[in-house]
């Protein structure tokens, strides 16, 4: 996101095709090249991620697409395949708002309490992010699983997926959230406590707001993470078509079954809902900033 | 933050640490999917061999290399093994890993091989035609079989559930198929009787998981999905002595599974592939298969084992139904095949 600046910045050139001298707010403003990197810079960002990201997308775009737009189609519409995507976003949502409700609530423990040990929860919150996945349905399996200690099974149930996805996106909404709430201004909370609001008024009106954004974009990540994520349902999920199969299992599946084209068609499905999610999550940080910049 | 904790933020940082390695010391216990079978005292000394194989013979070749190792050609050999499902394993060799010598489910997945260049053509022209061992189709349950399965006829009692793998990337899931579908057309005489069972028995009621291989088959199983389990019988076997609570039957008709072994035209180190491949039809390489489960070739040490191979009233064989090549092309090929279509239909 190139943001605009009213001052052109040093080593700014005029985008060919620009003769006119338009205004910042003028028809080419947004090929205006600003900041102080120049055109060597941004050429060399747009190059790096060209071989790191969209070239090899557009390769798999293109694969989806051996057989025309009815492969594509009747690749992504096949009963199993949407099953899968149906299973794989319904249960990312579930995923997500868990951890919007349970990050928060541990952000807040972590920020606003201080008990023995909290370091200690601190430095855990990021374990299961950095464990690799398959260790955590492992660890997962271990308890969960047929042989479970505390008998509660959850292999190869909806619910043991929830389990594994909520425990490998856990960090995302507490560490989005947490900074905010360390640099929250308490006396507006103090203030509408001595007028009276009760505490539940208070974290509605006051905190909430300065929240949203934080918890939005990391319940979003977490969500992005969730439908993409392999790993640590591989063992735990059980990938049982049409009731635990992941989308990311039904491409792995696709691929050992020597259907290149359907894997590739069902990618392309879920990088859409990726990425139409993350743009989603886009507008919606933006227009709290904007909405948060007015109401000063 | 007012009070104090007991901890100072640099120690709290050294306890997560600790917490977490151990976390991952305590929980990091898997093994991975490739690697070096027998490791007895095989030191590399005679150079390294490349093994691609399908997933369940893997307890077998720990048991072959150990005695290869003895041997005057096998000496300080190294056999690194990578397991998994027959298809997928033949199409990575095909793809380009670098293997020396290949252990299939299904002549097919030689074949494709043959086809690219990489295997030799007279591959099975010898006595044996490239199969070192084999096994039978086995009806595997829970311990005390608790729904009374005796054949083919009560997988398809209601609310019975199969677990077979996907016969798109697993070669036991093709013997599978095929041992209800011979028994129940006859070896093939009455084509529409054996498609009819199958498509009962391939249908949502039955099976409902599609494991990609014969081992992630008995995985699934194992932990707790479904009633019975199609498998090779040395698969049942190694199980069973593993003490995992399940047993195993031998159906009255059955079908007979012969498992090729092949040496790549590009292997790097032909003379000790060749060797290791010719050791497998040697007395003590046929021991070893036959001690893990395996139906060895060599009648007489078929029958020294004979107590742990019960002989079926009828074992069909894949030339009974006109060799693979006709049964790949009419049954399983993607989209023509009639399994591969009813088994399509019943999956999508």
């Amino acid at each position: 996101m190139v943001t605009e600046s009213s001052t052109a910045g040093i080593g700014s050139t005029p985008a060919p095709g620009d003769t006119k001298d338009t205004g910042p707010r003028g028809n080419w403003s947004w090929l205006r090249v600003t900041g102080s990197v120049g055109p060597l810079g941004i050429a060399t960002a747009v190059l790096w991620l060209s071989i790191i990201v969209l070239l090899p997308l557009a390769a798999l775009t293109v694969a989806s697409f051996d057989e025309g737009w009815s492969g594509f189609w009747n690749a992504v519409t096949a009963p199993a395949a949407l099953d899968s995507l149906r299973i794989t976003v319904l249960v990312s949502v579930v995923v997500a708002v868990i951890n919007v409700v349970m990050g928060t609530l541990i952000a807040w423990v972590l920020v606003r309490d201080d008990f023995p040990g909290k370091g200690i929860v601190n430095g855990l919150i990021d374990l299961p992010f950095a464990l690799p996945t398959i260790v955590a349905s492992i660890v997962l399996l271990s308890l969960y699983g047929p042989q479970s200690p505390i008998d509660i099974h959850l292999n190869a149930t909806q619910p043991g997926l929830i389990v594994a996805l909520a425990f490998v996106t856990l960090p995302f909404v507490v560490r989005s959230v947490q900074p905010v709430l360390i640099e929250a201004d308490r006396e507006v909370e103090q203030a509408a406590l001595s007028l009276g609001a009760d505490n539940w008024t208070t974290f509605r009106r006051i905190v909430l707001p300065t929240l949203g954004p934080a918890i939005i974009s990391g319940g979003g990540l977490a969500f992005a993470r969730a439908i993409g994520e392999y790993g640590s349902v591989v063992l735990i999920g059980g990938a049982i078509p049409r009731e635990t199969e992941m989308a990311s299992q039904y491409i792995q599946k696709q691929i050992e079954i020597d259907r290149p084209l359907n894997a590739a068609a069902v990618s392309v499905a879920l990088l859409a809902i990726s990425f139409a999610s993350l743009l989603v999550l886009r507008l919606l940080a933006e227009r709290s900033v904007r909405k948060e910049q007015e109401s000063r | 933050m007012a009070r104090k904790t007991w901890l100072s933020p640099r120690r709290r940082s050294v306890v997560a640490a600790l917490t977490a390695f151990a976390a991952v010391a305590l929980t990091a216990c898997g093994g991975g999917a490739s690697d070096t079978v027998g490791g007895s005292g095989a030191d590399g000394s005679g150079g390294t061999l490349n093994l691609y194989a399908y997933a369940v013979p893997k307890p077998g070749f720990d048991k072959v290399v150990v005695e290869f190792n003895k041997t005057e050609q096998g000496k300080g050999v190294v056999v690194n093994g990578a397991y998994g499902a027959s298809g997928d394993q033949s199409r990575k060799v095909k793809d380009g890993a670098a293997a020396d010598i290949v252990n299939f489910s299904v002549e097919p997945d030689i074949t494709r091989l043959v086809d690219a260049g990489l295997v030799d053509e007279s591959w099975n022209a010898d006595a044996t035609k490239g199969i070192p061992f084999g096994s039978v189709v086995a009806i595997v349950v829970r311990k005390g079989n608790p729904k009374g399965i005796k054949d083919w006829d009560d997988l398809l009692k209601p609310g019975i559930e199969v677990v077979t793998p996907n016969p798109f990337s697993s070669g036991s899931a093709k013997w599978n198929l095929l041992a209800p579908y011979a028994a129940k057309s006859e070896g093939g005489k009455n084509p529409q009787a054996g498609l009819d069972y199958l498509s009962q028995l391939v249908s949502k009621e039955h099976v409902k998981v599609q494991p990609k291989s014969g081992r992630e088959a008995t995985e699934t199983f194992l932990q707790g999905t479904g009633d019975v389990l199609l498998s090779y019988e040395n698969e049942a076997i190694f199980s069973e002595r593993n003490g995992d609570p399940i047993e195993h039957i031998v159906p009255p008709v059955t079908f007979k599974i012969e498992n090729p072994v092949a040496v790549l035209k590009s292997s790097k180190n032909q003379e000790k592939a060749v060797a290791f491949r010719d050791f497998l039809y040697t007395a003590e390489g046929q021991k070893a298969w036959a001690s893990a489960g395996f139906r060895p070739v060599d009648p007489q040490v078929a029958a020294d084992f004979g107590s742990d191979f019960p002989t079926p009233q009828k074992l069909w064989t894949i030339a009974d139904l006109g060799g693979w090549q006709t049964v790949d092309k009419e049954l399983f090929t993607p989209n023509t095949g009639s399994v591969a279509v009813i088994y399509d239909k019943a999956t999508r």
